[in-house]
């Protein structure tokens, strides 16, 4: 604990103003990334299991099913996308 | 019968909606184009081109991993969605790594691009796909003569459609 406040506190002191702003920017870049694609992850899993369960016990209705999964993924990896949008954001502009 | 047995043989309708995409996105390409280039200029216009081409390709590689793992198991099924999402995330992020110091890149132009496309798409899409399971991807689109054959017949002078009409009237009137 001590060693990571040392290492920190001799970066603050490395680090001019803008070098802090670029590193915080980078970490908050990171964060919204990989932030931004554990929720879809979920949903996507919740989704596709439920589909799959769906297609097993009614197999005429596959393709029903199988359109709506479709749709219900493209849907819900919007949000991962929107979370590499703020990553370019934060990062890159 | 188990997860890792079950397959779905025959037609996939998941390729067949996300062909409709496709060609929805080339359709409402140059609309777009001409909006990035106008705000962004010549940067805004080369990065919408690569955004919209991302969505594509993103929407395309996902049906796929659906269409061909459906075929061999359920199980596969799943395995192949969950690792086809991280392998697209990174492949978009890839992709995007690669062009991030070219010249005719604007990272704001690229990142609208992609949000508006996916989901302007699948909004406009969502109209066009049926709930039945009698036409399980796209609604059937409608005949020359008007929704269905019905018409077809009534323009014709189909003298038993005539009377039915006549019966439908009879009955209304009654139920009235």
């Amino acid at each position: 604990m001590s060693l990571t406040a040392t290492i920190i506190a001799q970066a603050a002191q490395v680090l001019d103003k803008a070098g802090q702003q670029t590193a915080n920017a980078a970490t908050g870049a990171g964060f919204a990334y990989g932030l931004a694609a554990i929720g879809p992850g979920i949903g996507i899993g919740y989704l596709v299991g439920q589909a799959v369960q769906a297609m097993a016990r009614q197999p005429e209705s596959a393709g029903q099913v199988q359109t709506t999964m479709f749709l219900g993924i493209a849907f819900t990896e919007a949000l991962a996308l929107l979370g590499f949008v703020v990553f370019i954001m934060l990062k890159f502009v | 019968m188990s997860l890792f047995t079950t397959s779905i043989p025959g037609p996939q309708p998941v390729a067949q909606v996300a062909k409709d995409i496709i060609r929805r996105g080339l359709i409402v390409g140059p609309l777009l184009l001409i909006v990035g280039g106008s705000i962004w200029g010549l940067a805004g216009l080369s990065s919408t081109a690569y955004g919209i081409g991302l969505v594509l390709v993103n929407f395309a590689m996902a049906a796929a991993f659906i269409t061909y793992t459906s075929r061999i198991s359920l199980g596969l099924l799943m395995v192949s969605v969950m690792f086809g999402f991280l392998i697209r995330l990174g492949l978009i992020f890839l992709a995007f790594w690669l062009a991030k110091d070219a010249g005719w890149m604007h990272p704001i132009a690229l990142g609208m691009t992609i949000i508006v496309t996916h989901l302007g798409l699948l909004v406009w899409e969502l109209r066009f796909v049926s709930a039945s399971l009698a036409y399980p991807g796209l609604k059937p689109k409608k005949s020359k003569f008007g929704k269905s054959s019905w018409n077809f017949r009534k323009q014709k002078g189909d003298s038993k459609v005539e009377i039915l009409d006549e019966r439908e009237t009879k009955e209304s009137v009654k139920n009235d």
